[in-house]
């Protein structure tokens, strides 16, 4: 099997397996005052301290998750709940319950988020009284920056901006120190949902504008089920989790040999990052250019396809659509042919849907279809990628066969 | 794979025979309901989970493919239209004859797949020559033969059923169990998968308004008034709450429901019963009656058109109208384009919209919707 799918969940690295096996013969709860106990503590604290520094922020700053998708909701609805609670309202009094009128209400959206914020700002909208405005992207999936602006406004009624700093499914790394900068100017608070661009871009120093920020272990070969939210000192959340109060923001007992896990790998791709880099952004134009010649058909997304601007691109993702094709036909012909690729979206029970992300970039329900997502690592290799170039010829051949069927259906007339 | 235990069983017999097998779950509908409820056996991401374990434990890859688009409009839209149109329609056979072995095995072929096998009851026999046809299952209380009646040459050559001649559903179970599939015991499925809790009549209430309209006797006579024709059926005696009672004073049935009048026909029992059926909309399974022998082209009611099907000569059979009836002895012909099905005994419940599968023995020879029918006294009285 070629594991070209490391945007879903990164292998882990031997060194990172080995120092998390190691952190699993420790006995002892951080927050227990004894020896043992201090030395969780230690290891919890070590961690905190080696992530914060990927990302040029201080210890304090990083409360560990249990993953990236609890990072982002404990962003998303801890600040809408923490702007709308400490804001005075009209009356002079503290807005507390849902019941009472949000005095900032709207959210700030782009359209091309990742579920986990969508899902999680539709609820607040359900259910909290908050109005969601959406933000365009362009074509290349970026947030556009003078609907960002026009949306903004003076800022008064705006409980948030959150955004991704690079998009998960076509990798297009999206303007976030511009937009930081033009919320911070109405005093608007930010998160950034880095977890697909946390490891693969620098992110340090987080632009002046940026209050919180999400990432996650396995997208970078740490454990699954461990994720961070960098929270700078100036920005509040309201707890989603209620309990010992062991973290800034959250509840519940510290994950130590997790935790230590994540801080291997984080520094392990942030050490590795520039030479990683260029591995995989050689590999990745190498495959651009093979499909560009052998799948003709095809159509390059993103910014990754263009080429000529490596930083709007992530260096591992590519991601195409293929006109008349389903996605998951490709990409169950490519899994018989021995290589474990995706169709960048989300699915509910194992069924693609048309991506809403190719759907807010500009493409019909038909073409968002025919998605296939590569994404490489930084042990993938050339021969790996030649062997998908070989192979993807004939699945693309026989995917938009199996497409035409469905469109022009012959059998039971 | 539905997440029930026949096809986790059928595709354990697939593998097990050899052939390079995929497992593939439908996805039916866009928005899932979590778990299984009732008697549904399908279709919620519970049944998804169940047939993606049984996959694992059998070693093959596992897939889901979307088709809610294709079902909504061929399967869930034709069974809103029928009943809209008076008629009664099966819903099952519509999903075999265009999801199953149209749009499922379509793509599998162009995929690279040779068929599509499934968990159903019924058995295909190749002849010496190499034609294949469809036949009874086995375990006649099982047999789903009825339901696949619809399929055609092309769709049977693409078609495996491994629990054909399996004696009956314990021994399926009992091999599931002793395969160490998690869905041995997983209660069969009855009611219609898109119908979550089985109330198939306040389900189409809400997609079709109801209007309220008369109810009238043979003669046109009004006798009663009703909320919407379209919750009637063919046969049906209750909740009609008639004004008038008969002159006779014996109890009275639904005989027609006429939509475009807005009028449900009421009669006594007898008159339900058909003598004749037939339909324009019929296929062969297999080799169709001439090449099996089983009857002649008529060469008197041959149509001008060649493009118009052959008028066949009469022949015997037996005809079955739905899943669980009895099949009774008929005489069958193709005249003026359409088959028509004379029945040896007098037929009740027969309605517009349902399935006739002609039967020779064991043997399915093809079917058709029917389009109208004969009743038993107007024949007599003829």
């Amino acid at each position: 099997m070629i594991y070209l799918d490391h945007a879903a969940t990164s292998p882990m690295p031997g060194v990172v397996r080995e120092a998390y096996l190691a952190a699993l013969e420790l006995q002892g709860n951080p927050s227990s005052i004894h020896s043992a106990g201090q030395r969780a503590r230690a290891m919890v604290d070590g961690a905190r301290v080696r992530i914060a520094a990927t990302l040029g922020v201080e210890a304090i700053e990083v409360t560990f998750t249990g993953g990236g998708t609890e990072a982002v909701n404990l962003a998303v609805k801890g600040m809408f709940w923490a702007r709308n609670a400490s804001a005075p309202s009209p009356g002079g009094a503290r807005a507390a319950g849902s019941g009472d009128a949000r005095p900032r209400p709207r959210l700030l959206v782009p359209r091309a988020e990742h579920h986990a914020t969508l899902d999680a700002v539709e609820w607040l909208a359900q259910h909290e009284g908050a109005e969601l405005h959406w933000l365009e992207v362009d074509e290349l999936g970026a947030l556009r920056l003078d609907r960002l602006a026009e949306a903004l406004g003076d800022g008064s009624d705006v409980a948030l901006l959150t955004m991704l700093a690079a998009n998960n499914e076509v990798g297009t790394v999206q303007p976030v120190a511009q937009a930081a900068a033009l919320a911070a100017a109405v005093g608007v608070p930010v998160h950034v949902d880095a977890i697909a661009a946390y490891g693969q871009v620098r992110l340090d120093p987080l632009p002046h504008g940026v209050s919180a920020v999400s990432i996650s272990a396995h997208k970078v070969g740490g454990p699954v089920g461990v994720g961070a939210l960098v929270l700078r000192r100036t920005a509040e959340v309201v707890p989603l989790l209620h309990g010992g109060s062991q973290q800034r923001g959250r509840s519940g007992t510290m994950d130590a040999a997790g935790a230590a896990a994540f801080a291997v790998a984080a520094e392990l791709a942030h050490a590795e990052l520039d030479e990683r880099s260029e591995h995989k952004r050689a590999l990745r134009d190498r495959l651009a250019e093979g499909i560009r010649r052998s799948v003709p058909q095809a159509v390059l997304s993103g910014a990754a396809g263009r080429l000529d601007d490596d930083a709007l691109a992530l260096p591992g993702t590519l991601h195409f659509t293929v006109p008349g094709a389903e996605g998951d036909s490709l990409l169950m012909l490519l899994d018989a042919a021995g290589f474990a690729v995706s169709t960048g979206s989300a699915c509910q029970a194992g069924v693609p849907e048309p991506s809403h992300v190719l759907l807010a970039m500009g493409l019909s329900e038909a073409d968002a279809r025919g998605a296939l997502r590569v994404t490489l690592g930084p042990a993938t290799t050339v021969d790996e990628i030649d062997a998908l170039l070989a192979a993807l010829p004939a699945a693309v051949e026989r995917a938009q066969s199996a497409g035409l069927a469905a469109q022009v259906p012959r059998l039971g007339r | 794979m539905s997440g029930g235990v026949d096809s986790a069983v059928a595709t354990a017999r697939a593998v097990e025979a050899g052939h390079d097998v995929v497992g593939v779950h439908l996805a039916l509908s866009r928005m899932p309901g979590t778990l299984r409820t009732g008697s549904r056996g399908c279709c919620t991401i519970e049944d998804s989970l169940d047939a993606r374990r049984a996959a694992e434990k059998l070693g093959i890859p596992f897939y889901v493919w979307d088709f809610s688009e294709r079902f909504r409009a061929d399967v869930v839209d034709d069974f809103i239209a029928e009943y809209a149109a008076g008629r009664t329609p099966n819903p099952c056979m519509r999903c075999n004859e265009r999801i199953k072995f149209a749009a499922v095995l379509e793509k599998a072929l162009a995929l690279g797949f040779d068929a599509v096998a499934t968990g159903h009851y019924a058995h295909i026999v190749t002849d010496a020559a190499g034609n294949r046809e469809l036949h009874r299952a086995s375990d006649e209380a099982k047999d789903q033969s009825y339901v696949l009646g619809v399929l055609t040459t092309e769709q049977l050559a693409h078609a495996m059923f491994p629990l054909g001649t399996t004696p009956s559903k314990a021994v399926v179970r009992a091999e599931a169990e002793a395969r160490g599939l998690t869905v041995a015991q997983k209660p069969d499925s009855h009611d219609i998968c898109f119908i979550p809790d089985g109330d198939t009549r306040g389900w189409l209430a809400d997609r079709i308004p109801p209007a309220e309209g008369a109810i009238v006797d043979r003669d046109g006579t009004p006798v009663g008034s009703h909320d919407g024709a379209t919750s009637f059926t063919v046969g049906q005696r209750r909740g009609l709450n008639l004004g008038v009672p008969a002159p006779d004073g014996r109890p009275r049935f639904v005989l027609e429901v006429r939509p475009s009048s807005n009028e449900v026909v009421v009669g006594p029992r007898e008159a339900l019963a058909i003598r004749e059926l037939a339909g324009h909309r019929f296929t062969w399974a297999g080799l169709d009656p001439v090449a099996s022998g089983i009857t002649r082209a008529d060469p008197e009611a041959a149509s001008a058109d060649p493009a118009a099907p052959d008028a066949l000569l009469p022949f015997d059979c037996h005809v079955q109208v739905r899943a669980h009836a009895d099949p009774v002895p008929a005489v069958a012909r193709v005249r003026d384009g359409e088959l028509v099905v004379e029945v040896s005994e007098p037929l009740l419940g027969v309605a517009p919209g349902q399935t006739a599968v002609l039967y020779v023995g064991t043997r399915v020879l093809g079917q058709c919707t029917i389009d109208r029918t004969v009743a038993a006294d107007l024949v007599d009285a003829h």
